[in-house]
């Protein structure tokens, strides 16, 4: 639990390491959301084309 | 019959250019006291916001004076070529035989003219209200001279940039800051170094520097991004 | 391999090939990542000044870096793209934007949580690298403005690259500058000093490691903005036409 603790600096390092997380998390899974909508949007603009 | 008129040459459509827009400027003098109404006011907020003892005025003096100054820039260079997109006097400018760059560059020496010069004039006012010693003032002067000049060149191409865009006030201040902070940080500071007592410093060197710098490089920015927005 | 590269510059094969890179990017860096993090808040012993504190540095500096970094490719795609006239290029640049920004505040949020244990303070306005950072970061700002403001995506291409090089030229010189200011007015220093070869390696891995996270994440995003420009071209159609159900 020493490790965990960091010498009274727990809060502060450990914050950081989640602030990473959270910051590569979040681009990661908004680029990947807007990858499937820019993708389906275009499939089905394409598929209407295709139906007439 | 000689029909054939000479084309002015570069020097000749840059004076033209710089001529105009000092005639445009001299009849619609609002133009340019908005700036030194800004730099006005925002000098006197200070001293009303932080209390007005001798150290404080003396402390913050050039820090204030600098910012001051580089906000009445900012007001000023939106309107460097918005009239001319309007009234369409810009594609004349981007269709003439001269280079783009000159006649920018031209803009830009009239911009400093009626923005800049004004400003470094009227500083030695507010420098006194702050208590500032004459050859502190001198440092100021010096500083802030060649300051706005980078600042008109670095806000040509800005303002090029933004010319017609929706918000594109905002949007030039966005831009221009991050590139105007180092000339705010090197210029106010130079005056402090003054102000305690170290005369001219190398901060001086580096503003000289960054404009003759700007001099050279901003002119065909601004040039390349009046052809981009106006395509 | 100059046909390869050739290639490489056509979106059609540059979207089809880079799916296949994504998988080869993040492999290295969870490995490295995950060395660097094992040596670095594990391995390594408490610092002598700092104590535990420094572990931060295994986020601050791969970020910081990075935050340059992106900034430094997305003014040369932009330029390549401005004087080559070369679409990928100009999808590169938008591509990278918002991760640079990402990773600056990143950097900013980390530096100043640093500095609290060991500066007293959240911010200190003296700090050379602190200041360019956030001057970093209002050119994120700004160059994705720009683009945002420009509906012709072409036209907000080449403005945002003439914005980006003029930003470029400027780093340099603003980090200059603010060590200059920080000199006069003998702000804090920074931290500094030479590094224990039991620190230094875990930071390499992760600075390394960190750069191959970046590429993964920015080859993804120039895919999507590969799709989007080219979506009403015959090569999307027919990819899409003949692949149900992939991303």
């Amino acid at each position: 639990m020493d490790a965990f603790a960091m010498g009274d600096y727990g809060a502060y390092v450990w914050s950081c390491y989640a602030l990473a997380a959270i910051v590569v998390i979040v681009s990661e899974w908004r680029a990947r959301v807007r990858h499937k909508r820019v993708y389906r949007d275009i499939e089905v603009r394409i598929k209407a084309l295709e139906d007439h | 019959m000689d029909t054939q008129r000479e084309i002015p040459g570069i020097f000749a459509g840059m004076l033209a250019v710089i001529r105009r827009d000092l005639l445009l400027a001299w009849k619609r003098p609002g133009d340019m006291l908005n700036p030194l109404f800004f730099f006005a006011m925002v000098s006197t907020l200070f001293p009303l916001g932080t209390g007005p003892s001798a150290e404080q005025l003396e402390f913050s003096g050039p820090g204030v004076l600098w910012v001051a100054a580089l906000l009445a820039m900012m007001v000023s260079l939106n309107t460097l070529f918005l009239q001319d997109h309007e009234d369409g006097s810009l594609d004349q400018l981007l269709v003439s035989p001269q280079p783009l760059p000159a006649l920018a560059l031209g803009k830009t020496i009239a911009h400093w003219i009626t923005s800049g010069l004004p400003l470094v004039l009227v500083t030695p006012i507010v420098a006194v209200a702050y208590r500032m010693t004459v050859d502190v003032i001198g440092v100021l002067l010096l500083t802030l001279a060649l300051g706005t000049v980078s600042l008109s060149l670095l806000g040509a191409v800005g303002a090029a940039l933004t010319v017609g865009l929706h918000r594109a006030t905002a949007l030039l201040s966005l831009l221009i800051l991050p590139l105007a902070m180092p000339i705010l940080i090197v210029g106010a500071g130079a005056v402090s170094l003054a102000a305690s007592g170290e005369g001219l410093s190398g901060g001086v060197f580096f503003l000289a520097a960054y404009a003759i710098g700007a001099l050279s490089l901003a002119p065909f920015a601004t040039a390349a991004a009046l052809r981009i927005s106006n395509e | 391999m100059w046909k390869f590269l050739h290639q490489l510059a056509s979106p059609p094969h540059f979207y089809r090939l880079s799916i296949k890179f994504i998988p080869w990017l993040m492999l290295p860096a969870v490995v490295l990542i995950g060395y660097g993090f094992y040596g670095g808040l594990i391995l390594a012993p408490p610092d002598y000044q700092q104590g535990d504190a420094f572990r931060i540095i295994y986020i601050h500096v791969p970020s910081a870096y990075l935050s340059m970094m992106a900034y430094m490719v997305m003014a040369i795609a932009g330029g390549i793209g401005l004087i080559w006239r070369m679409k990928l290029q100009h999808a590169v640049a938008a591509a990278v934007a918002p991760i640079g920004a990402a990773f600056t505040f990143l950097a900013l949020a980390t530096g100043s949580i640093w500095g609290r244990p060991m500066w007293g303070t959240w911010w200190e306005w003296g700090d050379p690298r602190m200041m360019s950072e956030l001057i970093l970061l209002f050119l994120y700002f700004g160059y994705m403005a720009l683009r945002a403001a420009i509906d012709d995506t072409a036209k907000a291409d080449k403005a945002s690259a003439v914005l980006a090089l003029v930003g470029a030229v400027n780093v340099p010189i603003i980090h200059f500058s603010v060590e200059w200011w920080n000199s006069l007015h003998q702000g804090q220093t920074v931290m500094k000093g030479a590094m224990d070869p039991e620190m230094l390696y875990p930071l390499l891995a992760t600075i390394v490691g960190f750069t191959f996270l970046f590429g993964a994440m920015l080859l993804r995003r120039i895919r999507t903005e590969v799709l989007f420009r080219e979506r009403r071209t015959r090569w999307v159609k027919e990819m899409i036409l003949s692949e149900e159900g992939d991303k």
